[in-house]
């Protein structure tokens, strides 16, 4: 099993390693450099001079990249173009922003959509799985962009609960930001929670379809008794690894739901930054958003190792 | 007259199509438990014996409703009574064993638990008590060290070990009634005469009803006392399993039993044609009058009703059952004569060794072998155009492992495979030209597995056909045509999808794509396991004739022994990867054998009360083949000793021409088998 793990970690390592090389090679290749695509009608004499030089644009490719490479590996991402300022800073209260956003959809969604998709599994067929499975589809082909435009409609312009654009400076504290990220966690959770319930919906189905569940029920243990000890471990299990997937996929959705809000995260930045040419936070946040799609899914298969008997032996139990 | 312990009455079940049509799967099924007694359920897949099984307990699966009709046990009707009472019933008065045990243990609870949880649910022993009884019940069902096993999961036992457990489980509510679907299908011979002696003991020291669904004739003729055939959701023939099996009188009971193949005979069974009508497409007739031999046309529009035949103590549903009673139930065999051999080597497996050991990195840096014990080890056969040959013994014997190198999907570690005298077979798929891979086919256990979902029947016998001789247009639909033609299934069959085809169908389709690229070798994998005996004679008949009509070589994996006996010119025995014996198929049934074949022949259920299996050695499961000494010493009832354990026992030939791998020798063999 700890062989397992390590494989995991070393081939979660060896994916980050290609997307930095891949962003890396993206933007060299990309007609024009950093400076000239920064300075733009600028970009001659002295002023391209001492961009290439402050930049070190001057050294062959590969020694860029292995100093880069370096560079990240402790932490730091060198200088953006546009605010001459270092990149982590730009980063921090960014990342922290849409963490924020995440986590809160996260920590909403995933036990909504459990009960939900638990729910809808057991009452199959009956009212409260056709009506729960009829708005989960509604609200799963609705595109965010869509569903938030209409949340800020009717909840912000109609009603006027709650502010619909956010306008806050970048490095809010996280109690001024709390009124604003109400509509944008809900436009994330909705189709969250509408996909993974229908994961889980499907996973305890199959699971109730099995043998052991036609066995436990006719062994005569009682229903409620059977759903926790013998359905969910079975059903959740598989879940774990789909759910990771839809978290990770989430990132997607919440780089267009920042750009709707105006919301001050990662997700904005990324928009802002292509616009902008910026392209060592472009760098910066292909690997960022690599490592966390990269740790979601090891931290799943970890769950899911420690979880499944199948994969513990013998030896590893006493 | 003993009392009923359960009452069923006039019970039908059914499910409403897409088009909203009622169609039943079960149809006025009427007939009686009595107490004490064990009764058995027989019939074709699909016939509705589990769906019969399951509303003993009052389970109606997801999709099915009763349609008419009482379960009574006890004089209560289970179909009428709500969860909170049946989970009552469930495993304390009536207890299930399932048909397979290894997908009806819940995977993430250890065994111990899943039998304290039946006694919590059933008994009120306290907590001291509940675990003394774990391990009496895991002694009962003779498991090896009771504590240690209650600390497993499923899936770190045996396919035996858990159908054991879930006999354990089954027992600890101590019911009076005892359903058990297919307990014993799919695991091996010896292992399934080991749990069928289990059980037929507990219904002894207990006194439980049993009910035993089984479409296994071999098995029933063992526990049973009384047997209810079923055919499209009907009872056909209800008696004493004597009576049953010995005199059947229902043409469909008559033709099932021809069709079974038996040690005791040479050649093919009979095998019966057609197939069983789905739910919702039964005539207006007899069920059976599309397959019956004894028809008349009264059959086709009249239903016969179940008849009591009091002397006999059996009912029977058909017009014409006096018919039968005339007829001796005596099986004559088709006798395909085994012609003569003529030494022609097609496929020579010299010193083979396979092993699916991995490497480690570190030691193929190194090119360290490090594997002295592989899974397949020394083995030499050679095998002549035209002959069939059979590989039995049970799983882990390494049987689908040498087709698999045969067939170049397995590398081998040692020794080589030479086609046709001097062609080498490269281990690698990848390295063998088309015309060897074309000249050696494969068929596999499961169809469904094997012939893909999305494609027509044309589409799947076209393929062999466009990348060996490049056929297309209309020669490829003419070759497609003769092929159906061949298999005997008619051309209109192309346009069909596999799941529009029944478990025979799809098989002699497998059997169809393999025949498309004109094979000299055909290596078939288990083909007739996932089969009905009736249809399992049909494909078994459609090979024999294939082969005389082709002359093609057969490479047969199977576990069935009279199967082999009934289809192979040669059999070879293997036993953890290494070869036991080896022989003309006629001689391998005969005495001197190596002991491990007589464990395997010992265990053989004939569909007949008065033939008992000898069970003469245990069914213990081991890990791996010892690396010294004769492979069987773990099991051997006839060991002589140290000489077992550290030397290689030599070939020997006895006098009828087979070879046989022991240190006893072959007249000492003769004496002791002899005697028993
Ligand atoms: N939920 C369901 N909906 C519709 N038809 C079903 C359903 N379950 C079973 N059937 C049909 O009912 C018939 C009887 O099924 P059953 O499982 O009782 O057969 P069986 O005799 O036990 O077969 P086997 O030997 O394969 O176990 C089959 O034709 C099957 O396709
Ligand atoms: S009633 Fe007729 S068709 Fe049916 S089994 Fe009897 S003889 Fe055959
Ligand atoms: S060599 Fe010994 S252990 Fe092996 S089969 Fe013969 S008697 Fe049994
Ligand atoms: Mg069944």
């Amino acid at each position: 099993m700890f062989f397992l793990i390590f494989k995991r970690f070393v081939l979660g390592l060896i994916t980050l390693f290609i997307v930095s090389l891949i962003t890396f090679i993206g933007v060299e290749i990309l007609p024009g450099d950093a400076c000239t695509s920064y300075l733009e009608r600028e970009a001659f004499g002295e002023a391209l001079a001492a961009c290439i030089k402050r930049l070190g644009l001057d050294v062959p490719a590969h020694e860029r990249y292995l100093s880069w490479a370096f560079n990240v590996i402790q932490g730091d991402f060198g200088y953006s173009l546009s605010g001459q300022m270092q990149i982590n800073e730009v980063l921090g209260p960014r990342v922290k922003n849409s963490l924020v956003l995440a986590s809160a959809a996260i920590i909403i969604g995933i036990p909504l959509a459990l009960i939900l998709g638990i729910i809808t599994a057991l009452w199959r067929d009956k009212m409260p799985d056709i009506i729960i499975s009829t708005v989960a589809i509604f609200s799963m082909t609705i595109p965010e962009f869509i569903s938030a435009t209409l949340l800020i409609l009717i909840v912000a312009i109609w009603l006027e609960w709650l502010p619909g654009i956010v306008i806050v400076p970048t490095d809010v504290t996280f109690f001024e930001l709390l009124p604003n990220i109400i509509l944008p966690v809900i436009a994330i959770a909705m189709i969250m929670t509408a996909h993974m319930a229908r994961m889980v919906r499907s996973s305890v189905i199959q699971v109730m379809a099995s043998d052991y569940i036609q066995m436990a029920i006719l062994k005569g243990v009682p229903y409620w008794k059977m759903v926790f000890k013998h359905v969910l471990p079975n059903a959740l299990l598989p879940a774990i690894n789909v759910v990771a997937l839809t978290i990770a996929w989430l990132l997607g959705g919440v780089v267009v739901t920042e750009v709707v809000f105006n919301y001050p995260g990662l997700g904005r930045l990324v928009i802002e930054s292509i616009s902008n040419r910026d392209l060592p936070v472009v760098q910066a946040l292909g690997i960022i958003l690599a490592s966390i799609y990269v740790s979601i899914n090891f931290i799943a298969d970890l769950l899911t190792l420690m979880l499944n008997p199948r994969l513990k032996t013998l030896q590893t139990r006493k | 007259m003993k009392t009923n312990i359960q009452e069923i009455k006039d019970l039908s079940i059914g499910f409403k199509s897409q088009k909203g049509k009622q169609i039943s799967i079960l149809r006025n099924i009427t007939t009686n438990i009595r107490k004490g007694e064990t009764v058995g359920i027989v019939g074709e897949s699909g016939s509705g014996k589990s769906t019969l099984a399951l509303a003993m307990m009052g389970y109606i699966k997801h999709g099915l409703f009763t349609t008419r009709g009482e379960c009574l046990f006890k004089s209560q009707n289970l179909l009428s009574l709500n969860n909170k009472e049946l989970e009552e019933i469930r495993g304390r008065k009536i207890a299930m064993i399932p048909q397979n045990a290894g997908q009806a243990l819940t995977p993430n609870l250890k065994i111990g638990y899943q039998i304290e949880e039946a006694l919590r649910l059933h008994t009120d022993y306290s907590k001291t008590e509940r675990e003394k009884k774990i391990s009496e019940l895991l002694n009962q069902v003779r498991l090896p060290s009771p504590k240690i096993m209650a600390l497993r999961y499923p899936h770190e036992l045996s396919g035996g070990q858990q159908q054991r457990v879930a006999v354990a489980m089954a027992l600890a509510g101590n019911p009076e009634l005892l359903l058990l679907d297919e307990p014993t299908t799919g695991l091996d011979v010896t292992t399934q005469a080991h749990v069928l002696e289990l059980l037929k003991d507990i219904a002894k020291d207990t006194g439980t009803s049993m009910v035993y669904v089984s479409h296994d004739l071999g098995a029933i003729a063992q526990v049973c006392d009384r047997v209810i055939v079923m055919y499209a959701g009907e009872i056909v023939l209800e008696g004493p399993v004597r009576k049953i099996l010995k005199e059947p009188i229902h043409p469909y009971t008559y033709g099932l039993l021809k069709s079974i193949p038996k040690l005791s005979l040479a050649g093919l069974p009979d095998s019966m044609p057609g197939s069983q009508p789905q739910p919702g497409n039964i005539g207006s007739g007899c069920s059976f009058y599309d397959r019956c031999n004894f028809s008349n046309d009264k059959c086709k529009v009249n239903v016969p009703k179940l008849e009591y035949i009091s002397e006999m103590d059996t009912s029977v549903r058909c017009f014409n059952h006096s018919e039968l009673i005339s007829i001796t139930s005596e099986q004559k065999s088709k006798n395909h004569l085994q012609k003569e051999i003529t030494i022609d080597e097609i496929l020579d497996l010299k010193d083979v060794s396979i092993s699916y050991a991995k490497q480690g990195i570190i030691d193929q840096f190194l090119n360290k072998v490090t594997d002295t014990n592989p899974t397949v080890k020394d083995i030499n056969i050679n095998i002549n155009k035209g002959e069939t040959i059979a590989l039995v013994g049970e799983s882990g014997s390494g049987k689908s492992t040498i087709l698999k190198s045969i067939a170049g999907l397995l590398k081998t570690k040692d020794g080589y495979i030479k086609f046709d005298k001097e062609k080498l077979l490269s281990g690698d798929l990848k390295k063998r030209n088309s015309e060897d891979l074309r000249s050696i086919q494969l068929i596999f256990q499961n169809p469904d597995e094997s012939l893909n979902p999305n494609h027509t029947v044309e589409q799947i016998l076209s393929q062999p056909l466009k990348l060996y001789f490049g056929l297309t247009g209309s020669k490829l639909k003419s070759s497609i045509a003769e092929l159906l033609e061949k298999v005997r299934l008619g051309a209109f069959y192309m346009s069909r999808y596999p799941r529009q085809l029944s478990g025979g169908e799809k098989q002699r389709i497998a059997v169809a794509r393999a025949f498309a690229a004109r094979p000299d070798i055909i290596l078939c994998d288990e083909v007739t396991s996932a089969l009905d005996v009736s249809v399992q004679a049909a494909v078994l008949d459609l090979l024999q004739k294939l082969k005389e009509e082709l002359g093609t070589t057969y490479v047969f994996v199977s576990h069935d022994l009279a199967v082999v006996k009934a289809i192979s010119d040669r059999v070879a025995v293997l036993y953890q990867g290494r070869l036991c014996e080896i022989g003309p198929s006629k001689n391998v049934y005969q005495f001197p054998s190596h002991p491990y074949t007589e464990v395997l022949i010992g265990a053989v259920l004939e569909p007949d009360p008065d033939i008992k299996p000898k069970l003469v050695a245990e069914d213990i499961v081991e890990e791996k083949p010892p690396e010294i000494g004769c492979s069987f010493q773990g099991r051997c009832p006839r060991i002589i000793g140290d000489k077992c354990r550290n030397e290689t026992p030599p070939w020997q030939i006895g006098d009828n021409g087979n070879a046989i791998r022991c240190h006893i020798g072959i007249e000492e063999l003769k004496i002791q088998q002899s005697q028993c």
